[in-house]
C-alpha cells in the first residue's frame, strides 16, 4: 500500500504547481491539471480500498489497520510524541473513495461551471488545497496530525468561500467561518492538550496503562474535542457559519459544506469511537441531544428559506445532526447489541456525501441557469433542464429516504439505532426526517414546477448546462441509485466485524409512510401555479415563519452575545486599559527615553576635546573608585 | 642629599597636567600642539626616570625617549603640515570652526 | 645636610620647568607660548642630562629645541595665529578642566607618594657613555635596536613626504 503516500503527495504538487505557474497557465491547462491529478488520486482511492477490503480479515473478523507511512515529528517523551503518517483502516479508506470522488465531479464540473471566471487557476489551486488538507486529516495516524490538518482545512475552506474576494458578503461570510470555526477549534486544542498531558500520548489507540492514567478525564477531553467537531460539523449553536459560507462558488459548497469537510466532526467522534464507548459513554450521548437538536432547529429553519443554497445549507447541518444522533445513541462496541448507530452513521455520512453533493452541483445549474438563488425566481424550470430536474428529484427522493435510493437505507439504519436507544429519540428523528421531505419537496416544487418567471425568459431562456456540468450529476445520480445496496456492514461496523444489514420494516415502513405524508403535503401546498397554503400559513403564523426565515434570530443572538456583552462588558473595558494605562506607560518610557537622549545629545558634539575631556574625567573617576572601595 | 625618584617623577606630573589642561583650554590648533609636546615631553622624561633609577642596567628607557622624540618630530611636521593646508582654506585655525568633515 | 651643586642645579631645572609649563598654557599669546615651550623643552634636556643621559639631552636640544620649536614659530608666523588667541571658553567648562586636572595631578602625585619607591641612588655625574649607545643603536641582538632604529627612519621619511604633499599648493 506503499502508494498511498501520492494520494497525499498528488494533490498537494498539483497546489504548487497551479499556485505558483498557474496565472501563465490558460484556465483550461490549468483544469486539466487539477482534474487529471484528482483523476489520478481517484483512481488510487479506489484501488487503496480494493486493495484494502479484498484483503483476508484477521481472527477476530477484523480488517487489519494499515500504517504504511508513518515519521515521528516531534517527539517530546518516550510516548507523547507528534507524528505524521497515513492510517488505513475501514473508515479513512471509505472517507478516501467519498472525497476523491466528491472532489473529483467537483473539479469537472467547475470547468462549466466557472469557465470564464477571473481567477480561474487559483480556484483550482483551492481545491487541490482543499482536497489534501481533507485527504491528510482522514488518514491521520495521530490526534495532532489530524488537527492540523483540521486547521488546514480550515484555511482552504476560508479561501473558497471568500474566493470572490470583490464581494463584500464572500468576506465577511468567509471570517464568519473561519473565526467561528477557529473559536470551535479552541475546544478541540484544548482537548487535545488534556488528551496528551492526562494520557502521555497523542495516539488514537492509548494501551491500558495509559487509560489507567488518564481514564479520568478522558470524558473532559473527548467533549472538548466535539466542541471542535460541532464548530465545523456546524452543530448548533456554532451552525451559524455554514448558510453564509454559500457565498462560495456553488461546487465548493457541493465538495466543502456538504460532502467532506463538515462531516468532519463526525468523522472525529467516529475515530475516537472506541474510547468515547469505554470511558465516556455520558459523553457520546451529549452528542447525540446536540445532533438531535441541531437536525430539529435546521429542518425547521429549511422550511422557510427562500435561497436555494440556505435551503441545502440547513438541510446539511440537519442531516449532520442525524449522523451525530446516530453516533451518539450507541450504547455499545457491538453492532448487534447498541453499535448499529456507528455503522449507521458512516453509511449515512456516506450515502449523504453524494447525494448532498448531487443536490448542490444541481443548484448551481439552476443558478447558472437562472442567474439567481431566489426561489421565487424560478419556477416551471423542469421543461427548459430535464437532466437537472432528473438527477434533482432522485436526490430529493434519496434524502427523503424513499427506497431504493440510497438514503432510505442509511436513514433507516439511524432510525433504527435511535428506536433501539429511546423511542422517544426515534420518534423525534421520525419526525425530522418526515419535515426533510417536506422542505426538499418544497424546494424542488418551487424549482421545477409552480409558475414560470416570465420576466426572466423574455430576456433570457433557461437552458441545460453543459455536458461538464451535467456528467457530474448524472455519475452522482446514478451512485446514489445503487449506493444503498452496498453491503455496508461488511466494511465498516462499530467493532469491525462483517454486519450484515436487515431493514427492521416496521422502522422503515414507518418512515416510509412519514416521508410520502410529507412528500404528498408538499405537493399540495407547492405543486401548483399559486400557492394558497402556504400563504395562508404565513399569514396565519407570521411571526413563526418570520422567526423560521430568520433562522429564529441565532445570528442575531451571537451579534448580541459578541457585541453587547463580550464586546462591551470585556473587551471594551480591556481597550481601555489597554490603551490609557499601559499605552500610556510606554508612551511614558518612550518619552523619558526621547527626554533623557535630549540631555545627553549635546555630549555628542562632534569635539574631540570634548570626547577626551570626558574620557579623563572617566579615568579619574575610576581611579578615585579603586582608590576609595 | 640624593634626588628621589619622585621629584622627577613629579616635576613630569605637573607638566603632564599642564599640557592636558593647555589641551582642553586652548581653542588654536597650534597652541593646543604646543601642549601635546608638553604631554609627549612629560612621557619622555618618566622613561628616562625609571630606566635611570630602577633599572640602571638596561637601556630600554633611554631608547624609548629617543625615538620618542623622533616620533614627536614627525607628528609635529605632519600636523603643522595639516594645519597650514587648513589656514589655507579657512583663513583660521580654531577649532570650532574647523567641522566641515564631521559626520 | 650637605646640598650639592647637582642638588641645586636639579630644583633650579624643576622650578624652571614648572613655572614654564604653566605658562606655557595659560599666555594669551602664541609666540610667547612657543617661547615657554621651548624653555620647557631646555629643561627637559637639561634633566636627561642630569640623570646622565647626555646623548638624549644632546638630541632632546637638537630635535625638540632646534628643529620642533623653529617649526612652530614659522607656522604661528604663516597662519597669523596670535589673531586666533583672542577667544573665551566657558566658565564652566574652565572650571570643569581646571577641576578635572587638579583632582587628577593631586591624585597621581598622592599615587607616587603612597608607592613607596625604594631609594635608590644613581651615580651624580657619570654619563652614559656614547659608544654603548651607538652599538645598542646599530646591534641586532637581544636588548639591541636596529629594527625600530630603522622603521623610525622610514617612519620620518614618510612623515616627511607627507607633510610635504599636504602643505604644498593646489595646482
Amino acid at each position: 500500500m506503499e502508494y498511498t503516500i501520492l494520494i497525499l503527495a498528488l494533490p498537494v504538487l498539483s497546489f504548487l504547481l497551479l499556485a505558483l505557474a498557474g496565472m501563465k497557465m490558460s484556465h483550461r491547462l490549468a483544469g486539466t491539471i487539477g482534474t487529471l491529478v484528482l483523476g489520478v488520486v481517484a483512481v488510487l482511492s479506489y484501488l487503496t480500498a480494493y486493495q484494502y477490503f479484498s484483503a483476508p480479515r484477521m481472527a477476530d473478523g477484523t480488517y487489519a489497520t494499515l500504517i504504511p507511512y508513518h515519521i515521528t515529528w516531534l517527539p517530546f517523551t518516550e510516548t507523547l510524541h507528534i507524528d505524521m503518517g497515513i492510517l488505513l483502516d475501514p473508515i479513512s479508506v471509505m472517507m478516501l473513495v467519498v472525497i476523491s470522488t466528491v472532489s473529483l465531479m467537483v473539479h469537472l464540473y467547475s470547468f462549466g461551471y466557472m469557465k470564464g471566471e477571473r481567477g480561474f487557476q487559483r480556484y483550482y489551486a483551492y481545491l487541490s488545497l482543499f482536497t489534501f488538507s481533507m485527504l491528510g486529516l482522514v488518514v491521520a495516524t495521530n490526534i495532532f496530525q489530524m488537527y492540523v490538518f483540521w486547521e488546514l482545512v480550515g484555511v482552504s475552506s476560508y479561501l473558497l468561500i471568500g474566493f470572490y474576494y470583490t464581494k463584500p458578503e464572500a468576506i465577511s461570510a468567509s471570517k464568519k467561518a473561519f473565526i467561528v470555526t477557529r473559536f470551535a477549534d479552541l475546544g478541540f486544542l484544548i482537548g487535545i492538550l488534556i488528551y496528551g498531558y492526562y494520557m502521555g500520548t497523542f495516539t488514537f489507540t492509548p494501551d491500558q496503562q495509559m487509560l489507567m492514567q488518564g481514564g479520568m478525564m478522558l470524558p473532559w477531553a473527548l467533549g472538548l474535542m466535539f466542541v471542535g467537531g460541532a464548530g465545523k460539523s456546524a452543530m448548533f449553536p456554532l451552525h451559524i457559519w455554514l448558510p453564509d459560507a454559500m457565498e462560495g462558488p456553488t461546487p465548493v459548497s457541493a465538495l466543502i459544506h456538504a460532502a467532506t469537510m463538515v462531516v468532519a466532526g463526525v468523522y472525529q467522534v467516529a475515530r475516537m469511537f472506541t474510547l468515547y464507548m469505554g470511558y465516556a459513554p455520558e459523553t457520546i450521548h451529549i452528542v447525540a441531544y446536540v445532533g438531535a437538536f441541531t437536525a430539529f432547529y435546521a429542518a425547521a429553519v429549511a422550511c422557510a428559506q427562500s435561497d436555494i443554497k440556505r435551503v441545502l445549507a440547513f438541510s446539511t447541518i440537519s442531516q449532520i445532526g442525524f449522523m451525530m444522533v446516530a453516533l451518539g445513541v450507541c450504547t455499545s462496541a457491538h453492532p448487534h447489541e447498541g453499535g448499529l448507530g456507528y455503522m449507521a452513521s458512516m453509511f449515512h455520512l456516506f450515502t449523504h456525501a453524494m447525494f448532498k453533493a448531487l443536490l448542490f452541483l444541481g443548484a448551481g445549474c439552476i443558478i447558472h441557469a437562472v442567474h439567481s438563488n431566489e426561489m421565487s425566481t424560478m419556477g416551471g424550470l423542469r421543461k427548459y433542464m430535464p437532466i437537472t430536474h432528473w438527477t434533482f428529484l432522485i436526490a430529493c427522493l434519496a434524502i427523503s429516504g424513499i427506497p431504493p435510493f440510497s438514503g432510505f437505507f442509511s436513514k433507516d439504519e439511524i432510525l433504527t439505532a435511535c428506536f433501539a436507544f429511546s423511542p422517544v429519540i426515534g420518534w423525534v428523528m421520525t419526525v425530522i426526517a418526515g419535515m426533510t421531505s417536506f422542505y426538499m419537496f418544497r424546494l424542488y416544487y418551487c424549482i421545477f414546477w409552480g409558475k414560470e418567471n416570465k420576466e426572466l425568459h423574455a430576456a433570457h431562456t433557461p437552458h441545460e448546462s453543459p455536458l461538464t456540468m451535467t456528467l457530474p450529476l448524472m455519475i452522482l445520480a446514478a451512485i446514489t441509485c445503487v449506493a444503498g445496496f452496498i453491503p455496508f456492514g461488511h466494511f465498516v461496523s462499530s467493532n469491525g466485524t462483517s454486519y450484515d444489514i436487515h431493514l427492521d420494516w416496521s422502522v422503515a415502513g414507518t418512515s416510509i409512510v412519514v416521508a410520502l405524508i410529507a412528500i404528498a403535503l408538499a405537493t399540495w401546498m407547492y405543486l401548483r401555479e399559486d400557492q394558497p397554503v402556504a400563504d395562508a400559513l404565513q399569514r396565519t403564523f407570521p411571526k413563526l415563519h418570520r422567526a423560521a426565515y430568520k433562522r429564529f434570530y441565532m445570528d442575531e443572538l451571537w451579534l448580541f452575545v459578541t457585541k453587547k456583552i463580550i464586546f462591551r462588558c470585556v473587551s471594551a473595558p480591556l481597550a481601555w486599559f489597554d490603551r490609557h494605562v499601559i499605552d500610556q506607560f510606554l508612551n511614558f518610557l518612550a518619552w523619558a527615553t526621547n527626554a533623557l537622549g535630549e540631555e545627553v545629545q549635546p555630549l555628542q558634539n562632534g569635539r574631540i576635546q570634548t570626547y577626551t575631556l570626558w574620557f579623563l574625567g572617566g579615568i579619574v573617576v575610576l581611579t578615585l573608585m579603586l582608590l576609595l572601595v | 642629599m640624593e634626588i628621589h625618584v619622585i621629584h622627577y617623577l613629579i616635576v613630569s606630573t605637573v607638566m603632564l597636567f599642564c599640557g592636558i589642561y593647555g589641551f582642553f583650554t586652548r581653542k588654536n590648533l597650534l597652541a593646543i600642539l604646543i601642549s601635546v609636546e608638553l604631554i609627549l615631553n612629560a612621557t619622555n622624561i618618566n622613561f628616562a626616570v625609571f630606566n635611570r633609577y630602577l633599572y640602571p642596567d638596561a637601556l630600554e628607557g633611554h631608547f624609548f625617549s629617543l625615538f620618542g622624540i623622533a616620533i614627536a618630530a614627525a607628528e609635529t611636521a605632519v600636523a603643522i603640515a595639516i594645519i597650514i593646508n587648513v589656514y589655507r582654506n579657512v583663513k583660521h585655525v580654531l577649532t570650532d570652526d574647523i567641522n566641515e568633515l564631521k559626520g | 645636610m650637605d646640598i650639592s651643586l647637582l642638588d641645586i642645579a636639579f630644583y633650579v631645572v624643576a622650578a624652571v620647568i614648572i613655572f614654564f609649563s604653566v605658562m606655557a598654557v595659560t599666555t594669551g599669546r602664541i609666540v610667547r607660548s612657543a617661547t615657554y615651550l621651548l624653555f620647557v623643552l631646555f629643561g627637559t634636556g637639561g634633566i636627561y642630562s642630569m640623570l646622565g643621559y647626555t646623548y638624549l639631552g644632546a638630541v632632546q636640544l637638537i630635535v625638540y629645541a632646534g628643529g620642533i620649536v623653529v617649526l612652530y614659530v614659522f607656522s604661528i608666523l604663516l597662519t597669523q595665529s596670535d589673531r586666533n588667541m583672542r577667544y573665551k571658553i566657558p566658565l564652566a567648562k574652565f572650571l570643569t578642566v581646571l577641576l578635572t586636572c587638579l583632582v587628577g595631578a593631586g591624585l597621581v602625585i598622592f599615587l607616587l607618594v603612597s608607592n613607596h619607591f625604594a631609594l635608590v641612588t644613581i651615580p651624580q655625574g657619570v654619563e652614559l657613555p656614547a659608544t654603548e649607545i651607538g652599538h645598542a643603536l646599530i646591534g641586532a641582538d637581544k636588548y639591541q635596536f636596529v629594527l625600530p632604529f630603522e622603521v623610525v627612519s622610514v617612519l620620518l621619511l614618510a612623515c616627511m613626504i607627507g607633510a610635504i604633499m599636504i602643505a604644498r599648493k593646489q595646482k
